[in-house]
């Protein structure tokens, strides 16, 4: 397909609370992922970063930052910002300049050194930022919108928190076998339940923490593969976009209200079921076709959101394909093989990156412990803040 | 000296007693209805954009779903860390009139042991935090049939 590009290289800087700069972690992962292609830096003609906050002015600088770390090139660059969806917007800019052919070899990388506890919204007193005014006017912090999915789901599916730890209890396993996780534990639904409750009804171990950690992969037209010696690599087929349509009527974070469906009925579908759509038509795959599916599990219940939005099963079955153990290893469709934002923690412009990391090891069958056996095709999926959508379709 | 009374948005509620309501807008073309207000352009993208009336919203609706803060959230939210963390419930409310989803704090005392989906719930003036010169007011949702 002439739409495919190949990569080549995948690599990461592990997840923990390593109080150094994001540019550290960023550049560890970009060495990696081109010793993992067996490119010199010098061979690369665009660097696109997912960006972070940097203090000072401009704030937000990631491509340069990198390049000026791994040593001045004269490459292409850009910097891109997307919230949790950086890493694959990022992607997706790399993507669209080797299609366009702007640039053979592109290096995409993202990483952040994230504050404990909380996200919070820049200072100042800034009443025309919706960011700012949910944490002002309500205190609503992002667990209040995962609380809120998470009761929407009992309310309406009869979903237990026994599910929602269920799904913990899965990402925990796998956490315990990727060296780059940030928590390696295992953990019981006991001790699910026996945490703190954070935004009624989910409690400390339903929540993703944040985490610092970085994440790159080095991408290629077909051609430079071929050249390269890479005659079968994984490829990516669709990165996914697509903002929402009008009018949202599912609370979205940061939002304070919904749009009204008065004047126009809204879609049949939600906004992330939209975002897995856009995806899979244009990879020219279905649900049937995954391998398996890496998605954002910023709350044990979202994981389960993203069962029913990325169609793997019909809505409000995803607690039951979760107990027929469809979504855990050696299951119809494994879900977190990693073991997720769970496993990881929120380093935001680093895990849709870190995702398709992911994907590329799995790919290749070179995920070890965390093996899904023969995979084919694989998803990513997660939503930024302000009606990003992203999602990755690779294939082998 | 007696703190002045001040909403923490301007724009998003007015009155007092029953007749407290919330504000949005309206489009003159397409009838969507905004709440935060929208006073630029109406958002509905096949409208041709009319002019942006204000008007209240419902005053009671549906709970859409409801959750709680049981730790301290960072600022911009303002407490009083000299005091122990009181947890304060928030609701989705689903307004059937304006076909629309608003959140907001409930009023003091409501817990999350005290609601369920599908309740009714009507807004109330509410105090969101005091300050040396200043009063800031907000809007709560209360069960209805429950007195604050």
């Amino acid at each position: 397909m002439t739409g495919e590009v190949a990569v080549l290289g995948a690599g990461m800087h592990p997840w923990g609370k390593w109080g150094r700069s994001f540019v550290e972690y960023g550049t560890a992962a970009a060495r990696e992922a081109l010793s993992d292609a067996g490119l010199d830096w010098r061979q690369v003609g665009s660097i696109v970063g997912a960006d972070t906050v940097r203090g000072g002015y401009p704030g937000y600088v990631a491509g340069a930052t990198f390049a000026k770390a791994l040593g001045w090139q004269g490459a292409r660059v850009a910097s891109v910002y997307a919230a949790c969806a950086s890493g694959a917007q990022a992607v997706d800019t790399a993507r669209a300049q080797i299609l366009s052919g702007l640039a053979d070899v592109v290096l995409v990388v993202g990483a952040d050194a994230a504050p404990k506890g909380f996200f919070r919204p820049a200072g100042g007193d800034r009443h025309d930022d919706p960011d700012w005014l949910r944490f002002r006017v309500l205190g609503a912090t992002n667990p209040t919108y995962f609380g809120l999915y998470a009761r929407r789901r009992m309310a309406v599916h009869g979903d237990t928190l026994e599910d929602f730890a269920q799904v913990k209890v899965k990402n925990a396993a796998m956490g315990a076998l990727n060296p780059n996780a940030r928590y390696r534990k295992r953990v019981t639904a006991e001790e699910v339940a026996a945490s703190a409750v954070v935004a009624d009804p989910l409690r400390l171990l339903d929540i993703c923490a944040t985490s610092d950690g970085g994440a790159a992969l080095v991408l290629s037209s077909m051609e430079f593969a071929r050249r390269h010696g890479a005659a079968d690599p994984v490829r990516i087929r669709a990165v996914s976009t697509v903002t929402p349509r009008y009018p949202t009527t599912v609370l979205d974070l940061p939002d304070i209200a919904t749009d009204s469906a008065l004047a126009v009925e809204p879609a049949a579908e939600t906004f992330r079921a939209s975002i897995a759509r856009a995806a899979y038509e244009e990879a020219g795959v279905g649900p049937r076709d995954l391998s398996l599916a890496e998605v954002y599990d910023l709350s044990t219940a979202l994981e389960l959101q993203w069962y029913e939005d990325l169609g793997l099963c019909g809505e409000g079955g995803a607690a039951k394909l979760l107990a027929e153990g469809a979504t855990a290893p050696g299951g119809r469709i494994p879900v977190n093989m990693s073991g997720g934002l769970s496993s990881f923690g929120e380093a935001v412009p680093a895990q849709a990156i870190a995702q398709v990391c992911e994907l590329t090891r799995q790919l290749r069958g070179t995920a070890g412990a965390r093996q899904v056996a023969g995979a084919r095709v694989g998803v990513t999926a997660n939503q930024g803040l302000f009606g990003h959508g992203s999602a990755v379709i690779a294939v082998r | 000296m007696s703190r002045t009374r001040t909403p923490v948005v301007t724009g998003w509620f007015a009155g007092e007693g029953d007749d407290f309501r919330l504000l949005g807008t309206r489009c003159s073309v397409c009838a969507s209805v905004f709440f935060p207000r929208e006073d630029a352009a109406c958002r509905n993208p096949g409208c041709s954009g009319g002019e942006l009336i204000e008007v209240s919203l419902s005053r009671r609706g549906r709970v859409w779903s409801y959750t709680d803060s049981r730790y301290r959230p960072p600022s911009p939210y303002v407490s009083d860390r000299e005091l122990k963390w009181q947890p304060y419930a928030l609701i989705a409310v689903e307004l059937a009139a304006e076909r629309l989803v608003v959140l907001g704090q409930t009023v003091p005392g409501v817990t999350v042991a005290d609601l369920a989906v599908g309740m009714e719930v009507e807004v109330v003036p509410g105090v969101l935090n005091e300050d040396a010169e200043t009063t800031w007011t907000t809007w709560h949702w209360r069960p209805t049939g429950v007195t604050a």
